[in-house]
């Protein structure tokens, strides 16, 4: 008998819609979730990360391929996700109207604790995220970032093995950030919960995440620790560009650059090896471009940078 | 025996019967919420007990009532202006010396104010909450699908008591109606409340759009409003069979008997006994479709 995985996918498959406008959102996709792990999910808009943590979820069902949750087969029995883990989806209209502290009891209460224990377990989350001064505020009177955290509250009261959080952070300040994920930490570290995290923010995936799956289109184009996924590309830089003004033409560096760069506006972002960055920063410094450029970044790579050399091909990935 | 396996026979013989291993025996009774001993199978994880139907339409209406803490005011009286209204408008068309109308015209309006709250808000709701993917937070709750729809449904039909209070006890007073048969509001608008609620929540469950959803819950409260105050004898042609179809008229039958010096009961126990088994058929139907609300989003 193998180790029991908090998820092992295999072959995964989804559509949306049909016929000639079918889409692929999930495609022969294989993923391995270890317990105690924090497992994150990075894609641009649109990659079918939702889709998948929906499915992971038990809430569609996959047009293929096979799901076990902790050695549950949960294709054929969606009502299991519920009892395991918690979910936090994108949307909180359901609980819009509720003052926070009801909001997050009355979702301890659904989980089957008790009137007391829902009490106490309310107050503990609310105290640790920060929210106990709001807790009598409905949270559609809430800003976007206390609103977020609100529901976050709702899916971490009740203690489920799993967490399963969409984009958790969205909208939320430094503060409240570095909150939850304390808070996401804490709960692997005592109790050995599985967090499975969706995001497009690299800078939360390079935080917190243990291992990572860089998924576009619908597939997982890889998946590894957030260290060894930057080491398969560190032969490259990122050298970027912001100008004040129009960078002279003629000069044969900017030529260079410009060739293959991503243009945006006054800013250019290249990737070269460490040396030629060096060289071109030396020569753009020291020569007439000087006086046209604003500002510049040499950086390391990011799991954008991943993201981008695999292929991807999008660019709404956050960086910060 | 794997998980699979478990699947196998589980999905043949329901879910109760299963092979529990000895450590299938934690999580359960937390404070009695929790339905059923946790299970475990060789190779599978222990599987923590759902929460019990009864204290999650419990949570469930409870948390909607505390919503509607906040939209009360509006809630509540828009339902009963709507309805005394119509009322003040026909007081000046109607002859009060004409009982059988009178009655009618209170009775149907009264129903009206359950058909606003139940069938036409709570399918706004329901079509909102589906659009909006906010259906998601029930579904991944360890709850059955019948306490969401039950507890929604509940406390929207409690929503509108007040409204049918007032509406009801102005109506009689207006059209010099006998107060003393007004217990009978309590049974009609109960199970007015259900019937018309289950069929709100399956237009917002069903509904392929939310404006749909909207559209038919108006639509819905229309025919209501047609059939409930206009007398039986004065509809159009083909309006009877409409009337005989909609619940609310069987509502509305007892409570303008109520209003008669003397009640025929089996007529009123029939008539409630309709309401009764049309609010088991859309509640049901209501519960099954929030499941499939939520599989279908894409």
């Amino acid at each position: 008998m193998g180790r029991v995985l908090s998820y092992a996918v295999r072959g995964l498959t989804r559509r949306h819609g049909v016929g000639e406008r079918a889409v692929l959102a999930t495609c022969d996709l294989d993923l391995d979730i270890e317990r105690g792990e924090v497992f994150g999910v990075l894609g641009p808009n649109g990659a079918g990360k939702t889709t998948l943590v929906r499915q992971l979820m038990g809430l569609i069902r996959p047009d293929a391929g096979s799901i076990e949750m902790l050695g549950w087969d949960i294709v054929a029995r969606p009502d299991i996700p519920p009892r395991l883990a918690a979910y936090l989806g994108q949307a909180d209209t359901a609980l819009a109207d509720l003052p926070v502290g009801v909001a997050v009891e009355t979702t301890a209460r659904l989980r089957g604790l008790g009137r007391a224990a829902s009490r106490a377990a309310r107050t503990a989350v609310m105290d640790e995220l920060g929210l106990a001064p709001i807790a009598s505020r409905p949270l559609r009177h809430l800003s976007g970032g206390q609103r977020r955290l609100a529901a976050v509250a709702c899916t971490l009261v009740g203690d489920r093995q799993v967490l399963v959080l969409d984009e958790p952070t969205t909208g939320l300040d430094p503060t409240a950030r570095r909150a939850v994920w304390s808070a996401l930490q804490r709960r692997r570290a005592t109790t050995g919960v599985t967090v499975l995290l969706v995001t497009h923010n690299v800078l939360e995936a390079e935080t917190v995440l243990d291992r990572v799956a860089v998924l576009d289109a619908g597939r997982v184009i890889a998946c590894d620790t957030p260290g060894r996924l930057k080491a398969s590309v560190s032969g490259d830089v990122r050298l970027d560009l912001v100008w004040r003004s129009e960078p002279p033409r003629d000069d044969p560096t900017i030529v260079r650059l410009a060739q293959h760069a991503e243009i945006t506006g006054h800013r250019w972002s290249t990737r070269m090896t460490a040396a030629d960055a060096r060289e071109a920063l030396a020569r753009l410094t020291a020569g007439p471009a000087f006086a046209a450029l604003d500002d510049f970044t040499l950086a390391t790579p990011s799991l954008e940078d991943v993201y981008l050399a695999l292929g991807g091909a999008s660019r709404t990935l956050e960086r910060t | 025996m794997t998980a699979a396996a478990y699947n196998a026979i589980s999905q043949s013989t329901g879910e109760p019967s299963l092979a529990q291993s000895g450590a299938g025996q934690s999580g359960a009774g937390q404070d009695g919420g929790t339905v059923g001993a946790a299970v475990t199978v060789a190779g599978a994880v222990l599987l923590p007990p759902s929460t019990r139907f009864g204290p999650a339409l419990r949570a469930v209406y409870a948390g909607q009532l505390a919503r509607g803490r906040v939209a009360r005011v509006p809630l509540l009286f828009v339902a009963a202006f709507q309805s005394l209204g119509i009322m003040l408008l026909l007081r000046g068309v109607v002859d009060t010396g004409n009982e059988t109308t009178s009655e009618q015209v209170v009775a149907g309006s009264t129903v009206l104010v359950v058909a606003f709250v139940a069938l036409n808000l709570l399918a706004q709701r329901f079509g909102a909450l589906r659009a909006a993917g906010a259906l998601d937070y029930y579904l991944t709750l360890p709850i059955p699908g019948s306490a969401v729809v039950l507890g929604t449904a509940a406390s929207y039909a409690s929503f509108a008591v007040p409204g049918t209070v007032i509406t009801a006890v102005v109506g009689a007073l207006l059209f010099d109606l006998p107060l003393s048969g007004l217990w009978l509001l309590l049974p009609v608008a109960a199970l007015a409340g259900a019937s018309l609620a289950g069929i709100g929540a399956a237009i917002g469950l069903l509904a392929p759009r939310q404006e749909l959803a909207t559209v038919a819950g108006q639509v819905g409260m229309s025919v209501v409003l047609f059939v409930g105050i206009i007398p039986a004898d004065r509809l159009p042609a083909g309006a009877n069979v409409l009337r005989d179809l909609v619940p609310s008229t069987y509502a509305v039958d007892v409570l303008a008997a109520a209003f008669r010096p003397s009640v025929d009961w089996a007529a009123a126990a029939a008539d409630l006994l309709v309401c009764a088994v049309v609010a088991v058929i859309t509640l049901t139907a209501a519960s099954m479709a929030l499941r499939r609300a939520g599989n279908a989003r894409g």
